[in-house]
């Protein structure tokens, strides 16, 4: 059970960056994780305040505040529409609706969770997250750092002219993915998330050009195959390292076909 | 620490520690249709309404409801009991110890959507478990009632 | 023509069906005292230890606890907590806290505190040092392994099952009928396979939980979430060392059972704490505990021979079960018997000689109890899967297969105590649930592109409907004020609505609406005796209890009505309104009589009868399942299953229907994705319903239910049982599926995606 001393709603960024420097202070996001931890917290931060509960849409890009919960990134007609629905795929089996109203964005990303479908969908698009003191960082060098005691504020996606397909493998259907998979191609460069390897996501781009041009049968099965022999996969209780592999290829060419219409 | 909750609709002022959780502050209000059934967010069984909203209480600390308006089914009485007539017709409360978060979320649902497919149906109750009724019985009384409401 | 009734076979509301709707406080944790201690449990992080050291001094002086008892503050006299009428076949293995601790999650110490809070953080305080001893956590070793999971003198059976503690058994059996070896030379084709059931979690939602307080008298009141009051208080008391007239045992509703609460799991620690402190306490599980420190189904392995013609004719069963009932032996040597008692008798028609044998062995694991199904769905699992085996080797339709084997009505079946199969409508389940099910178009394989199949399965089940001659079940019907009923019992309604089904009869009886019977359970101070809700007795042996106790009663108020009428007894009947006199035909009321039987009266208008049955007859089953397979991913989807149940009369149809509905889906579960599993020091991982994974709405398909009469002269209104026989079909239809789909037969449950997707690879 968790254990909390000191309970802030922030009223700045700025406050709650310090407060959040104590080794012992949490970030609450959904809270999900966190209580089933057993940490002894001294000060849970609330961000609350901040009106960081807003995805707001522009020409350019889309800024999704922290505190945007999954549903919400479910519902966005905006997103889901740059998206080709991949976002709504990607979050619809996270367990119940009532998790996703509380689970957020800005939890989902700075946990950087094996298991995030989250972190994979956005991985495959032009993603960045902002944060208090470190600015803007795209989201796949972000997702390389170490956990600091920054403050995530928002995810940005910048729009250009993405693509996206999602698939994941789940034994049962609100279960924690045996692996993700979303495939986006973003300004005519193609490009593989593959999460729940279980380690946390890792993007592979079509260096080799498997996709150039129309994409065929014959291409999507060449960089699935590419993308299985690359990407590293682990075994944990909910499959082993080859099951992981063989999926990596299912999903991956499932993925680039539905993108490709073949 | 104090909070002030609008709890069904009624001012509720307390003092609380801040680890308090949400469906431990409503048990103790009283609220007894709020049920645990697991530590992990995954059941259901705890779904009340944020804001009209429907959360689960065992991951919101009751620090963060403060200023909130919260709903239990205590709070939903009249509006519950038009529905749940048709769930006892097919016997589909069973044990009856996840109705209370099946009976808030479908209410939910049903603001939310009030004339649902039975897949949105589905997939909107996904996070409610029952182990007794096996769902189909749920399904089958939901539908009865918007048939009925359709006349 | 089926006999029309007013209340039976009627689809009636449960009697709390809008108390629990509406969300009530009718849960032990809702009833529970404001002031009850908070107990909590400190368990062994060790398979296998000896407590060498335990110092919960500092623990102690946490604010708000009251006290901390460790192994040396409990009486030494051992116990079983499996729910069984006594003397148990269970061995008394177990003591409150032992100092030898035999499994991750043993516990080791019981705190009492004011507060959760407090009483977790005095559970991080105690200091104890443990001497680990390796462990047994393979059950194919345990048996006369080096290391003993009961070592203790005073390890004791009080019925000779077999068992031996320094041999790690918990009971060793051997039956059957005709010379299966000499058969089975004789057969042209004999199918040789060994499966395997992994121990499946009830996952009621409402976890494990009693609250206990000394009553106005000084005595110890237990408010438990129990399937057994009766046992549970007879188990308190020896464990505790205090008379059972010191103890009242009651059930509020109860949030599912399963039969995990046919054993009593928690009710031992708050008792304890609240006869040593005096104060009200509870202990409320955690998902975890009830995952990893509960009672789940008994691991199974299970060899099965079946010899045969070449045209089908199924003569000859032979079993070898080999069962896991963990570190403590309860329901170990009962349910293993199921895996024959309710697969044998099913081929009656052409079985010539069966032979079953069996072990039960201790490990260092979770303890095994009683989960639905009892050893018939592990037993049915291996039966059923190995007879769709037959069918495919013979090229024969596998419904087809069993309408030439099945047992049916009238025959009487070696295999099972030479009963006589009375009411069995099996042939009409087959053959009704192939035409609901489409099963001629829908068994062939059928491709869907993008490396998609669909195919289909079949199994069949039975089960019992009681514990024959040892059962047994009480009621009380008294007449009200008004002419309305009171009905008491002692059977545990955990939201199978037996409440009800039970008020349905006594209506029945009495010539009344279920209205007017109020009915009442279950409490051993108030309720006549009742061996408890389990085994599939509720509606059969209470159900007969109560017709008993109405015909009873109808005499007393006939007596009663006699002296109004001023006539002989022998001159009344009863008509449900009233007692007519059968000479002028005047009629006095029921209510009338109720106010006359309260004044200057000395017949007592109430009765109580007891019943027990000398036979368990079987309600049968059959399910079918369509599934779409991914021949890629692995991942299969139930499309619809489909059932046709034999439970006799179904006295209440809708409630009949929840019951198998909600028993497929548990069984779909078991087939697909519940899974449990030790890491290499014996600590379970499915440890949460984040980890072990019950099926949801989106995971289950299609089900329609439905049922075929046959009417059971020894049971209520002809009604045998339906809560336990409905999880059985699911693993072999869909394992059977599977193979249509794949080719490749899957012999263990779970069949997960990726034992489908890899064995495809790797063919």
């Amino acid at each position: 059970m968790i254990t909390i001393q000191n309970y802030v709603r922030a009223q700045s960024l700025q406050e709650a960056w310090e407060l959040n420097q104590n080794k012992r202070s949490r970030i609450i996001g959904g809270m999900l994780w966190l209580k089933m931890g057993k940490t002894a917290v001294h000060t849970a931060i609330d961000l609350g305040d901040l009106g960081l509960n807003t995805i707001e849409e522009t020409e350019e890009a889309f800024s999704i505040g922290c505190s945007v919960t999954l549903r919400q990134l479910e519902l966005h007609e905006g997103l889901n529409t740059y998206f080709g629905g991949a976002i709504a795929a990607a979050v619809r089996d996270i367990v119940g609706v009532q998790f996703r109203n509380l689970a957020t964005v800005g939890g989902s990303i700075f946990g950087r969770f094996g298991f995030s479908d989250v972190l994979t969908v956005f991985l495959a698009a032009d993603s960045y997250v902002e944060l208090y003191q470190g600015g803007i960082v795209a989201l796949e060098e972000f997702v390389k750092m170490k956990k600091d005691r920054d403050v995530l504020v928002r995810v940005i996606v910048k729009k250009r002219g993405g693509r996206f397909a999602y698939h994941a493998m789940r034994n049962a259907r609100t279960d924690f993915p045996v692996l993700t998979c979303a495939v986006g191609c973003v300004e005519g460069t193609y490009r593989a998330v593959i999460g729940a390897r279980p380690a946390r996501a890792r993007v592979l781009y079509d260096e080799k050009n498997l996709l150039a041009g129309i994409i065929t049968a014959d291409s999507a099965a060449a960089f699935a195959e590419y993308v299985a022999k690359k990407m590293p996969t682990g075994s944990n209780h909910r499959g082993s390292a080859a099951y992981r592999t063989h999926l990596v290829r299912v999903l991956t060419e499932r993925a680039v076909r539905e993108m490709g219409g073949c | 620490m104090e909070i002030t909750v609008k709890l069904n609709g009624r001012s509720v002022s307390a003092l609380i520690e801040p680890d308090l959780l949400l469906i431990d502050f409503l048990r103790a209000q009283g609220c007894l249709s709020v049920k645990r059934g697991c530590e992990t967010a995954n059941c259901g069984l705890c779904t009340v309404l944020m804001d009209d909203v429907p959360v689960l209480s065992c991951s919101v600390l009751a620090a963060r409801a403060h200023g909130h308006s919260i709903t239990t089914l205590e709070g939903l009485q009249t509006e519950a009991a038009d529905f749940v007539g048709f769930i006892a017709d097919q016997g589909a409360e069973q044990c009856g110890f996840c109705n209370p978060g099946f009976v808030m979320n479908t209410i939910a649902l049903l603001r939310e959507n009030p004339d649902p497919t039975d897949d949105e149906i589905r997939a909107y109750l996904a996070g409610n478990l029952c182990r007794c009724s096996g769902y189909e019985g749920q399904l089958r009384g939901i539908r009865n009632y918007l048939n009925s409401r359709k006349g | 023509m089926e006999k029309q009734y007013q209340n039976v076979n009627h689809a009636v509301r449960k009697k709390d069906a809008m108390q629990l709707l509406l969300g009530k406080g009718v849960f032990v944790d809702d009833l529970a005292p404001r002031d009850a201690l908070t107990v909590k449990l400190l368990r062994s992080p060790h398979a296998n230890a000896i407590v060498e050291s335990i110092n919960a001094e500092i623990a102690k002086k946490v604010p708000g606890v009251v006290d901390v008892f460790t192994w040396e503050d409990v009486p030494q006299t051992r116990f079983a907590i499996a729910g069984q009428t006594y003397p148990e076949p269970s061995p008394y293995d177990r003591l409150i806290l032992d100092r030898h601790v035999r499994y991750v999650g043993d516990p080791v110490a019981i705190i009492a505190a004011e507060n959760e809070k407090a009483a977790l953080k005095a559970m991080k305080l105690i200091r104890v040092k443990y001497q680990v001893l390796p462990a047994v956590l393979d059950y194919h070793t345990a048996k006369d392994n080096e290391i003993l999971v009961h070592d203790e003198a005073d390890w004791e059976l009080l019925l000779p099952v077999g068992g031996d503690n320094r041999r790690n058994l918990v009971s060793v059996d051997e039956m059957g009928h005709g010379d299966v070896e000499a058969v089975m030379a004789d057969c042209d084709v004999v199918i040789d396979r060994t499966y395997h059931t992994k121990a499946c979690q009830q996952a009621m939602m409402e976890t494990f939980r009693t609250c206990t307080q000394l009553d106005r008298y000084g005595r110890l009141h237990v408010i438990s979430s129990t399937q057994i009051v009766f046992h549970v208080r007879r188990i308190l008391s020896r464990a505790l060392g205090i008379p059972k007239s010191r103890i009242r045992v009651e059930k509020p509703r109860i949030g599912g059972g399963f039969g995990a609460k046919q054993t009593a799991v928690c009710e031992v620690y708050p008792a304890f704490v609240t006869v040593k402190t005096g104060r009200p306490a509870k202990l409320i599980f955690t998902r975890e505990e009830c995952q990893t420190a509960g009672s789940p189904r008994h691991e199974m392995e299970l060899r099965v021979r079946l010899g045969a013609d070449r045209d089908g004719h199924i003569r000859a069963l032979d079993m070898t079960v080999l069962s896991n009932t963990g570190a403590y032996g309860e329901h170990g040597s009962a349910t293993v018997g199921l895996t024959r008692e309710k697969t044998a008798p099913l081929y009656t028609g052409g079985l010539e000689a069966h032979r079953w044998r069996s072990e039960v062995v201790y490990t260092n694991l979770q303890p095994a109890g009683a989960y639905r199904g009892f050893g018939a769905t592990q037993g049915i699992f291996a039966v059923e899967s190995a007879v769709n085996e037959l069918a495919e080797q013979l090229g024969i339709d596998p419904t087809v297969i069993r309408e030439k084997n099945m047992v049916r009505e009238g025959m009487q079946m070696p295999a099972y105590y030479d009963n006589m199969a009375n009411a069995c409508a099996l042939d009409r389940c087959m053959s009704h649930c192939r035409e609901m099910f489409g099963w001629e178009q829908r068994y062939p394989v059928r491709d869907m592109g993008n490396g998609k199949v669909r195919a289909a399965g079949v199994a069949m089940a039975m089960q019992g409907s009681c514990i024959p001659d040892i059962d047994m079940a009480s009621a009380t019907v008294k007449l009200s004020d008004d002419g309305t009923y009171n009905l008491i019992h002692g059977a545990a309604d955990m939201g199978t609505g037996s409440d009800t089904i039970l008020s349905q009869i006594a209506a029945e009886c009495m010539g009344c609406s279920v209205e007017d019977v109020a009915v009442f359970s279950a409490d051993t101070d108030v309720s006549p005796y009742d061996s408890g809700s389990y085994a599939s007795s509720t509606t059969y042996v209470t159900g007969k209890a109560v017709v008993k106790a109405c015909g009873e009663l109808k005499e007393k108020i006939c007596a009663v009505g006699a002296k109004m009428l001023s006539c002989p007894v022998e001159e009344t009947e009863f008509v449900g309104s009233g007692v007519r006199h059968t000479v002028t035909g005047k009629e006095v009321s029921i209510a009338d009589i109720s106010y006359h039987a309260q004044c200057g009266n000395t017949v007592a208008v109430q009765a109580t009868a007891s019943h027990t049955s000398p036979v368990s007859p079987p309600p049968y089953m059959v399910g079918m399942a369509e599934i779409e397979l991914d021949r890629e991913t692995g991942h299969v989807t139930v499309l619809d299953y489909m059932a046709v149940v034999d439970c006799g009369l179904p006295i209440n149809p809708a409630l009949a229907r929840a019951q198998a509905e909600g028993g497929i889906v548990q069984g779909i579960g078991m087939a697909l994705y519940e899974d449990v599993n030790y890491n290499a020091a014996g600590r379970p991982i499915e440890s949460s319903l984040m980890q072990y994974k019950i099926p949801t709405r989106l995971d289950m398909g299609t089900l329609r239910v439905e049922f075929e009469h046959s009417c059971e002269p020894t049971g209520p209104y002809g009604a045998k049982s339906v809560g336990e026989i409905v999880i059985n079909t699911p693993g072999p239809a869909i394992a059977h599926a599977i193979y249509r789909a794949t080719g490749v037969w899957h012999r263990e449950l779970p069949i997960l995606p990726e034992h489908i997707a890899l064995a495809k690879v790797e063919e």
